[in-house]
């Protein structure tokens, strides 16, 4: 066990290291001169040369690298051009809103996908079969920002129940904090709600073939005690590490979800850093993103170890 | 007739026993075909402003109604299907011609070149597809070019892991230790003997990961990362409705619908050629 979490810890290094290298990689992409990429609309020469130096884009690039990741570690992930403050403080500024937002979306996937699974693999071939496999199919191919227009549409022009946009913090009012919440996490967590009911269900239609399962039944356990006690607390571990998958899907949806409600979290500081071309934001968010996903990974997997005996020696 | 094309017809009859698959394959025919009749199916010019007719809706004359400048909606729906089905193909092949050899390399080679591939498969899947997609888009530009090529790699290390992984369990196959002993050449081995074997999963995953691009396109054009106005794109066609929702609800629901009813048909035909390939259906 402890041989095994160490081998995952001795694997983090090489991985985020190419990570990073993949990151400052992004800059290469830029086409042309990247100093004047990163002027913007400046255009004096004596402003593109002190962006050249600053960025050090006159060495080569093993020693911009260096360079580079050398202040990422002291905590400097480079200065926003537009609004000219640390990348690091805008990310720990947005964070939060961003975590509420994708704890809120998960509670809502587990709470709508693991019953759902586990209900089409006990009826399974029913209509209730059909109607959550239906429904799957459905979070799977709605794109999150036209669900996200369509639930405005009706919750907000129509109805008026519900802000269309905005966000209000939970310590101002936790009411209007769940308002503002309460639509953007549906849309979030309405895919990964399809992913994690198909994997319930098939993990759970095994659960049931198996040895255990019968001898709780031979042992005459009413069968919802059966499925309750027995089948679903194994059937459950897989769908631990796919939680910690999905949050890579959570992230990445939270980016458009935000921009929809007009949320002002990661996502939102993305994209507006995309519109702005705000190079170094972007990379910092993806480096402070990727970093954060293959952490939480990591975990997984652990816990996953840890719950599941036979990976214990 | 060839053992592939048997097989093939096979797996196509299996297929079309699965209604939902059937459905969605015809949906994906008809898409492809509006897409390339384009011209000849839209009642009118995708980019022809008409200041006369601002934000009209749904009428015998414009059957969708028109958009903020004036532009008749169904016309550049039907063209919009041209951005979205290039993205599908274009980012979804490219991915597959990059993440197969690649896992095809680290499978079978082994060694030191298998561990330095799956690292960076490991860290190019560290970030989130989306983010990474759009995170290149931004550094290479605003164009649908750029979007399909930032879809294409962003889409790239799951199909070399997803190779990879068919490769090594195929390896150690007894057709494999048969070719080996006839003493083929490991690239014949690996091109003629594997690759034929470790399809049947691809092409599932390419189907989806088509279904993935769609949504990926519409979402960087959403962002003005993909299809440059004033030339049509349903996730562009999105945003521009968002500033009109209480005016002119109409515009947000037909281009958000056809992503839907597209993605929609390619994992219904996804699922069903999953199904129709696994060997344990049989």
């Amino acid at each position: 066990m402890r041989r095994y979490i160490l081998h995952r810890l001795a694997l983090l290094v090489p991985t985020l290291v190419l990570v990073s290298m993949l990151v400052f990689g992004l800059q290469q992409l830029l086409p042309g001169d990247p100093a004047l990429a990163l002027a913007g609309e400046q255009r004096d020469p004596q402003v593109i040369e002190f962006i050249r130096h600053r960025y050090h884009l006159d060495q080569p690039l093993p020693v911009q690298y260096l360079l580079w990741i050398c202040s990422v570690l002291q905590g400097d992930l480079g200065e926003s051009i537009r609004i000219q403050r640390p990348v690091l403080d805008l990310v720990a500024e947005k964070l939060p809103v961003t975590i509420e937002l994708t704890l809120f979306a998960m509670v809502i996937a587990l709470g709508i996908g693991i019953p759902a699974g586990v209900l089409a693999a006990v009826k399974r071939g029913t209509g209730w079969d059909i109607l959550a496999n239906a429904v799957a199919l459905w979070g799977l191919s709605t794109p999150n920002f036209w669900l996200g227009i369509l639930l405005i549409l009706l919750f907000s022009v129509e109805l008026g129940w519900l802000p269309a946009s905005g966000f209000v913090s939970p310590a101002e009012s936790l009411g209007r904090n769940l308002a503002t919440l309460i639509m953007p996490a549906f849309v979030l967590g309405n895919a990964i709600a399809a992913v994690v009911m198909r994997h319930t269900r098939s993990s759970m239609l095994q659960a049931l073939r198996s040895d255990y399962v019968r001898t709780a039944r031979a042992k005459g356990l009413s069968e919802l005690r059966v499925i309750l006690r027995h089948a679903l607390p194994n059937a459950l571990q897989p769908v631990i590490t796919l939680g910690a998958l999905e949050f890579g899907g959570l992230l990445s949806g939270a980016v458009l979800t935000e921009q929809v409600f007009t949320i002002p979290g990661f996502g939102k500081l993305i994209v507006d850093a995309v519109f702005n071309r705000d190079y170094a934001v972007v990379q910092g968010v993806v480096l402070v993103t990727a970093t954060f996903y293959t952490l939480l990974n990591l975990a997984a997997d652990v816990l996953y170890a840890v719950v599941n005996p036979r990976l214990r020696s | 007739m060839s053992p592939a094309l048997i097989e093939l017809q096979l797996v196509f009859r299996r297929v079309a026993r699965r209604r939902p698959a059937l459905v969605g394959l015809i949906v994906i025919l008809l898409f492809v075909l509006v897409a390339a009749l384009a011209p000849l199916l839209a009642p009118g010019d995708p980019i022809l402003q008409n200041y006369a007719a601002i934000r009209k809706p749904p009428s015998a004359a414009h059957f969708l109604g028109t958009d903020e400048l004036g532009r008749d909606l169904l016309s550049r729906i039907i063209w919009g299907a041209r951005a979205s089905l290039m993205a599908g193909i274009v980012s979804v092949s490219l991915a597959l011609s990059l993440g197969v050899p690649l896992g095809l390399l680290a499978g079978y080679a082994g060694g030191k070149l298998e561990a330095v591939v799956m690292r960076l498969i490991d860290a190019a899947l560290a970030i989130p597809f989306l983010i990474l997609a759009i995170a290149m888009a931004t550094f290479l530009g605003p164009s649908l070019n750029n979007a399909m090529l930032a879809i294409g790699l962003s889409a790239t290390p799951v199909f070399a892991r997803l190779t990879r992984g068919q490769v090594l369990s195929a390896k150690h196959e007894d057709y494999v230790e048969a070719a080996r002993a006839l003493g083929n050449p490991p690239w014949r081995i690996a091109l003629r003997h594997i690759l034929p074997n470790v399809l049947p999963p691809i092409l599932v995953q390419s189907t989806l990961a088509i279904a993935g691009a769609i949504i990926a396109e519409a979402a960087l054009s959403f962002l003005g990362l993909g299809q440059q106005p004033p030339q049509p794109s349903w996730g562009s066609m999105l945003n521009a409705a968002r500033g009109f929702l209480s005016q002119a609800p109409w515009l947000a629901i037909a281009p958000g619908a056809a992503i839907f009813v597209v993605v929609l048909a390619f994992n219904m035909f996804g699922d069903g050629l999953r199904d129709a390939l696994d060997p344990r259906d049989r």
